[in-house]
């Protein structure tokens, strides 16, 4: 489980609870401020994307409530209307970039980490069988691995949107495709560690059925490596996203997601009005190094020996 | 030693095999080619007029077989907007793609091995703590972010080097470079340090985890012990016993290099292979995807056996192994 020095207590059996080992965690985490800001960062970028709807000063994708006549307007402006101000600037269709890139943030994350999670839940359950199995169902579950992980992953999602085509459920389901494997690897390490123990081997011979040894045995002691590995794949599934809508070959365009949003003001950077990619790409920015920086912190925390 | 290259000869073609049935079942089942070569306004008639010519009325395996005949005899179609054979499209902009895959690697390496070492010569200096924070920042910013960033500083900004295109290219064994020309390396810096980046983190770090490594060694003391002057001792003793990973390293890394050139050349505007995928996507040019993504699954599977080969060929332990299975 959680590799960490014990605590000096008389009821540690008693005490070492979910909660308790939680606990634990959080009081290693904090040691680093800059990892606690940057939770705190996570934090706000999360509430903003959730609340998206209802915080940003216009609905970007309601098309009634665009004046092309605004468009291009650089940031500061104040709208003729008079009743708001364009903090960050608009688009060339007199969109309020600040609005466009919370919707943005809300559909990146949302991809990122509906992603992740079926690709934990596909990678983990065939890691998981492949350790436990061995022979040949481990072999063959390993060669797709390796030679899914030989293929750089943009190149193998661009295959799958060029066969697909764009939208949001196809560029989940080929992040899915290209990260499974790499879940797929750690759960089979640790679980073959894991496998050998007295504990499972009780449980067969017990003759607990295969799904529940591996679900609620070999999976829960298997964690803490996906949970780490896992923060720092979101912020890969959120980059690919990004450079695949950034490509054209992402999410559609009634859906920008940042990438996509970024794509559009490509062209007027030319022009000096930087607003239109620049602001997408900070947001996009903060996201990933904050959740990386919360993942680096994540894997110290769990494995204080591999801080080298 | 040559059964394991012969076994692993007959994987690599296995696997672009699976990769020919992968592409074609993408191509033929997953989307619906005659959608694309038919207006939608076609009659009936038209319609069974052109299923019958491209033999899409035949069951599937056969157009399967009569597909893999046309990739065996380098015939992929012809590209829909080009009006030429795909392969001969693709390969035509292959020079340019590898001209600019090679600049970012030399580039990579140029950068990336002296920071390497500097990092790893004195690991508590400000210095080289900056340098890994910002192999860092290398590892984990988008590709395509940085690349508008180089635009916006030195194009837009400073005015001092162009943003698109390949500038004057001179011809040299019947294909045009750009490198040779003044005009033409000015339009190539941004892109090769856009997608150096990457490879400018990696290498650093690799160089200093090996001078980590080397250093408290035996003979590096000894070599010291005999009084050889500190350069000598980096440049000899240091530098050439973890060249043979990084080296390795690279040679891995040049596929994913001509991968990620894809969002460079898009960015750029640099004319090659990766560009010219996109554009076929957005155009739903059908022959030259395929043309493309055979000619990509060739590349991997060749990098990946030469790598394998160089593995075996440097590491007895690796060569052993592979003798205990076979």
């Amino acid at each position: 489980m959680v590799n960490l020095p014990e605590t000096p207590s008389i009821h540690n059996a008693a005490t070492d609870r979910p909660e308790a080992a939680w606990r634990r965690v959080w009081r290693d985490y904090r040691g680093s401020p800059v990892a606690v800001v940057m939770l705190a960062l996570l934090g706000v970028i999360l509430v903003l994307a959730l609340l998206a709807p209802l915080i940003s000063p216009q609905n970007p994708y309601d098309l009634m409530q665009l004046d092309i006549m605004e468009g291009l307007l650089p940031p500061g402006t104040e709208a003729s209307s008079g009743d708001m101000i364009y903090h960050l600037g608009t688009d060339d269709q007199g969109r309020d970039m600040l609005s466009a890139i919370l919707h943005g943030l809300r559909i990146s994350l949302f991809v990122g980490v509906v992603s992740a999670v079926c690709a934990v839940l596909v990678g983990a359950t065939l890691g998981l069988f492949a350790a436990y199995r061995g022979g040949r169902t481990e072999s063959v579950i390993m060669r797709l691995v390796d030679l899914q992980l030989s293929f750089p992953t943009i190149l193998v999602a661009l295959m799958i949107l060029a066969f697909l085509g764009k939208g949001i459920s196809n560029v989940i389901l080929a992040l899915i495709i290209v990260e499974w494997a790499t879940y797929a690897r750690t759960a089979r390490g640790t679980a073959l560690v894991e496998s050998r123990r007295e504990y499972i081997e009780a449980a067969h011979c017990l003759g607990v059925p295969l799904y529940r040894i591996i679900f609620r045995h070999l999976l829960p002691n298997c964690m803490t490596p996906l949970i780490v590995i896992g923060t720092v794949q979101i912020a890969r599934a959120i980059t690919l996203e990004a450079t695949l809508s950034f490509l054209g070959i992402g999410v559609p365009v009634t859906e920008p997601s940042l990438g996509l949003l970024i794509a559009n003001g490509y062209q007027y950077m030319f022009a000096g009005q930087y607003w239109l990619s620049f602001f997408p790409g900070i947001a996009l920015l903060v996201t990933i190094v904050a959740i990386n920086l919360v993942g680096d912190r994540l894997r110290d925390v769990f494995n204080p020996k591999g801080q080298a | 030693m040559i059964s394991w290259f012969g076994s692993r000869l007959i994987q690599a073609l296995l696997v672009m095999l699976a990769m020919t049935v992968i592409v074609f079942i993408g191509v033929n089942v997953v989307g619906d080619p005659v959608a694309i070569l038919i207006p939608p306004d076609a009659t009936a008639a038209e319609r069974l007029r052109v299923v019958q010519a491209f033999g899409l009325d035949r069951p599937l395996w056969e157009q399967y077989f009569s597909f893999l005949n046309g990739v065996l005899h380098g015939d992929l179609g012809r590209s829909y907007v080009y009006n030429q054979p795909a392969l001969q499209v693709i390969l035509q902009r292959l020079p340019a793609t590898m001209e600019l895959a090679a600049s970012a690697m030399l580039v990579a390496i140029v950068i990336g091995i002296p920071l390497g070492l500097y990092a790893g010569l004195r690991p508590d200096s400000p210095l080289a703590k900056l340098f890994m924070a910002g192999s860092v920042l290398g590892f984990s910013l988008p590709t395509f972010w940085v690349g508008l960033m180089l635009i916006m500083i030195f194009s837009v900004n400073l005015g001092w080097l162009p943003a698109s295109g390949r500038g004057e290219t001179v011809e040299l064994f019947g294909m045009r470079w750009s490198f040779l020309t003044l005009d033409g390396l000015s339009h190539l810096a941004l892109p090769a340090l856009n997608l150096a980046l990457f490879k400018i983190a990696l290498v650093m770090r690799l160089v200093r985890a090996g001078v980590r490594e080397v250093l408290p060694q035996d003979y590096i003391r000894y070599a010291r012990a005999r009084g050889l002057r500190e350069g000598r001792v980096i440049w000899v003793h240091v530098l050439k016993n973890i060249l043979i990973p990084v080296v390795t390293i690279i040679g891995l890394e040049f596929g994913s290099v001509i991968a990620f050139s894809i969002v460079t050349e898009t960015i750029f505007a640099w004319p090659g292979m990766g560009k010219l995928i996109i554009d076929s996507i957005n155009v739903l040019d059908r022959p030259v995807m395929v043309a493309y993504l055979m000619m990509i699954v060739v590349i991997f599977v060749v990098i990946n056996l030469l790598v394998d080969l160089a593995y075996t060929l440097l590491d007895p332990r690796v060569r052993l192994a592979a003798r205990g299975k076979s």
